[in-house]
């Protein structure tokens, strides 16, 4: 758990200091990886498939019994990958059409440059260390295995059968050890001297010397160099690796590369959504304001209009009744008077 | 915090957290800020 | 499940449910043996009930209990949007059942995960121990919990008008829009941030679904996943819970099917366009009638443009069956693009034998899961205000 405290605080410091992170911190920054760190060259032209790294990586690393034992060289014809039990395994290769001796290939963690393994997993279980080891914390590790997922070389590996504490697996470059002074378990055991530790730098110029010298035996490429950013492995060998097991398709940029243009997305929508949904917001409240406004007036208007028929109707109707009353004054008036001229001729008769 | 930073990895570690550290400031002054720019509707 | 009775109260319902309904049997087995499943898991290991191994870590319940789960589950934030932030009140009585689905939906996705990752018990670790910030899936996390806090809030009016709680309910429903905001802009981040999950293995997903354009499709996607949930979950709920809803909600049915028939059908237009920019991009057209290709085509014609079309078929002709057959297509078109994702097309150029295929104990505690969701479902919605409006409450919004 130390690490992870210490980890945490750096980060709160980080928050706090941001301005005062010296000019390292720009976004071209080429990152280099730790100066001076280790490394181990596995060259695959000689090695003999003995086995011995594996016997020596389970001793050291305390590791359960495996099922067959280290001597039992039968187990090399299989394709075979680490698993919850074994940090590294050797494999063979026949490859008859380029080398008459069949290959062997050691297959551990390469311990990246720029971890993918890393770079995935959310609780920062993973650390680069500046020794060159790529080493896992089980005590804050969740079990969630994106970290597998994220592996370009299927490193990790998990404990599927525990129950309460599972953790993952895989090749700790014996950072133990090597903070102890002390050589990796297989490369101490290797008879051969296929495995040679050292600084990463010096590794590489011992690996292009060996094939500067023996041409006709070598590959002229160094698998681990390039390789997702670079590995802390590095590989020389005289087949082509895509024929032992190695994948040549993985391309040069570093694993954190892929997820950061789409982590850097985050803060934009943070800064950006509220702004733009809070302008549809408004355009639908105005919206909703104006056709309320518009309602309002339309029923002002109708009750207004109403209103003016109302009073016109009123009006009419008693022009209306007036004139009838008028017409029926007249009409009376006008009777009356008849009857008067009639009853003044009738009484011109009489009389 | 004057130490180098030697890979992308442990450069991501510390400015991914600064960023999230703003954002969730920023999420909450914007509510804030949302209420001081409306303020004059409500009355 | 289906009760015949017409015009009967609630409690008369209550009364007159057996206990032994086909629908409470079937649930009562899946029950029973996922606990029995869930007992295995957590004594003997994942290896116990999983064919999850070293090469594929993630199996059937990343690729459907989480991917496929939190992109049926986006009903709630698209309504919401839809509803608070585009202004179309018209469909309000699609609120709260799509919300009330949402919040079931991520609580499902985060039950799920207990039975997924190996020590549950330490989820919270990434927030209050150690944080990764690097990984994407750090943010999903983040979003995630944030945002079932926020699905909590929103639906929380519901159950305190059930309660009885005016008070508090008022304080709720004050947040309403604050807590659209929120969920929306979480909603973006962690929708597209599951597909940005595979970005980190471009060696390991076949091209012709790797994109770096992968959160983007996976956002988009979860609209139209959304839009299509809330018209099938509509069907489905209308079918079975008819005599809880209240005249608007029946009235607005046929309207709120069209017009998000409609809306789904433009966006799955766009969603095929940038699939398509997607090949484009990488210049992957001669991968098209390969083995996965012609896979690949299945899932884009089949599953994203003929129901682009049917749904503006059944929009012009206004034919709501239609519409809602085409959100099961759509439905069943979004579980197929997260299987793909992250099992089909994963692992592509591993060999036949060392691929991934899941265990039916898998698929058990998923069935276990679901069926809780759904007896969950029915205890609310038979419940609580959510497909009519509390009659004390019906005179606001
Ligand atoms: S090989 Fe895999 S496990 Fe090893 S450091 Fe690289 S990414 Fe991590
Ligand atoms: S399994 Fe553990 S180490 Fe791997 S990513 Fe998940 S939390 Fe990290
Ligand atoms: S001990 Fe050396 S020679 Fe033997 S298998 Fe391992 S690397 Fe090869």
């Amino acid at each position: 758990m130390s690490t992870s405290r210490r980890k945490f605080l750096k980060w709160m410091a980080a928050a706090g200091a941001a301005a005062t992170v010296p000019e390292k911190l720009s976004a071209h920054e080429h990152f280099t990886g730790y100066p001076d760190s280790y490394g181990v060259l596995h060259d695959t032209t000689l090695c003999i498939g003995c086995r011995s790294c594996e016997a020596a990586c389970n001793e050291v690393n305390d590791l359960p019994e495996p099922d067959k034992p280290f001597d039992d060289l039968s187990v090399l014809k299989e394709k075979r990958r680490t698993d919850d039990k074994s940090y590294t395994i050797v494999n063979k290769y026949d490859v008859e059409e380029h080398l008459r001796s069949p290959v062997f290939r050691k297959f551990q963690c390469n311990h990246c440059l720029e971890p993918a393994c890393a770079s995935a997993c959310f609780v920062g279980a993973f650390t680069k260390t500046p020794e060159g080891a790529v080493v896992y914390d089980a005590s804050v590790c969740v079990g969630c295995r994106y970290c597998m997922i994220a592996c370009p070389f299927d490193v990790p590996t998990y404990e599927y059968n525990k129950a309460l504490e599972p953790r993952v697996m895989k090749c700790t470059m014996c950072h133990p050890r090597l903070k102890e002074g002390k050589l990796p378990g297989c490369v101490e055991a290797c008879p051969m001297e296929a495995l040679t530790f050292g600084k990463r730098e010096d590794l590489i110029s011992i690996a292009q010397e060996r094939i500067r010298k023996y041409p006709d035996r070598y590959v002229d490429h160094i698998y681990g160099i390039e390789e997702m950013g670079g590995t802390s492995w590095i590989y020389i060998t005289g087949a082509p690796y895509e024929e032992i097991g190695f994948r040549t398709d993985l391309g040069i940029t570093p694993a954190p590369e892929f997820t950061s243009g789409a982590l850097a997305m985050v803060p934009i929508v943070v800064g950006m959504w509220p702004v733009l949904l809070g302008g549809i917001y408004a355009i639908s409240k105005r919206k909703e304001q104006i056709a309320k406004k518009e309602k309002e007036d339309e029923v002002t208007r109708a009750v207004n209009e109403n209103q003016a028929k109302a009073d016109e109707n009123l009006k009419n109707t008693k022009e209306k009744a007036q004139k009838d009353q008028e017409f029926a004054v007249e009409k009376a008036v006008k009777k009356a008077l008849e009857e008067a001229e009639k009853n003044k001729d009738s009484g011109k008769e009489e009389s | 915090m004057s130490e180098t930073i030697h890979t992308l990895q442990e450069f991501m570690t510390q400015t991914k957290g600064v960023i999230y550290l703003l954002a969730l400031g920023f999420l909450v002054s914007f509510t804030w800020f949302w209420t001081f720019l409306h303020k004059k509707d409500k009355d | 499940m289906a009760e015949e009775e017409k015009q009967v109260t609630r409690h008369d319902v209550e009364e007159s449910r057996s206990l032994f309904t086909p629908f409470n049997m079937i649930a009562g087995i899946f029950l029973i043996v996922g606990v029995i499943l869930a007992f295995k898991r957590f004594t003997g290991g994942l290896g116990a009930v999983t064919n999850l191994d070293h090469n594929n870590p993630w199996g059937f319940w990343i690729g459907f209990d989480l991917l496929t789960g939190v992109a049926l589950a986006a009903g709630g934030y698209v309504t919401a949007a839809c509803v608070e932030i585009f202004g179309m009140k018209k469909y309000h009585a699609a609120l709260r059942p799509a919300i009330l689905t949402g919040f079931l939906g991520y609580s499902l996705v985060v039950f799920a995960l207990l039975f997924d990752v190996g020590r549950p018990w330490r989820l919270p670790y990434p927030f209050i121990v150690n944080q990764g910030v690097t990984s994407v899936m750090f943010e999903v996390g983040a979003c995630v919990a944030l945002y079932l806090t926020v699905l909590f809030l929103e639906f929380s009016p519901a159950a305190l008008e059930w309660l009885g709680m005016k008070k508090v309910r008022k304080l709720a429903i004050r947040l309403t829009m604050v807590l659209t905001f929120l969920g929306v802009i979480l909603s973006t981040l962690h929708q597209s941030s599951l597909g940005a999950m595979y970005l980190i293995a471009p060696s390991k997903l076949h091209p012709l679904w790797y994109s770096p354009y992968l959160p983007v499709f996976f956002f988009v996607s979860s609209i139209a996943a959304g839009l299509s949930m809330v018209v099938f979950e509509s069907t489905l709920s209308y079918k079975n819970f008819r005599n809880k809803m209240d005249e608007e909600h029946k009235k607005s049915r046929n309207a709120i099917t069209i017009g998000f028939g409609r809306a789904a059908s433009l966006v799955l237009a766009g969603y095929f366009a940038i699939k398509i920019f997607g090949v484009a991009l990488g210049n992957h057209w001669n991968l098209l009638f390969t083995n996965m290709g012609l896979w690949f085509q299945v899932e884009m014609l089949g599953f994203v443009l003929l129901p682009c079309f049917l749904y503006a078929i059944g929009v012009r002709e206004k034919n709501v069956k239609l519409i809602r057959f085409t959100a099961f297509w759509t439905v069943l078109g979004i579980v197929l693009n997260r299987f793909n994702v992250s099992l089909v097309a994963f692992n592509w150029q591993l060999p036949m034998e060392a691929r991934y295929f899941p265990s039916w104990m898998e698929i058990g505690i998923t069935l276990f899961i679901v069926t809780v969701g759904l007896v969950v479902f029915r205890f609310i919605v038979t419940r609580m205000p959510i497909f009519y409006e509390h009659p004390e409450y019906s005179t606001e919004h």
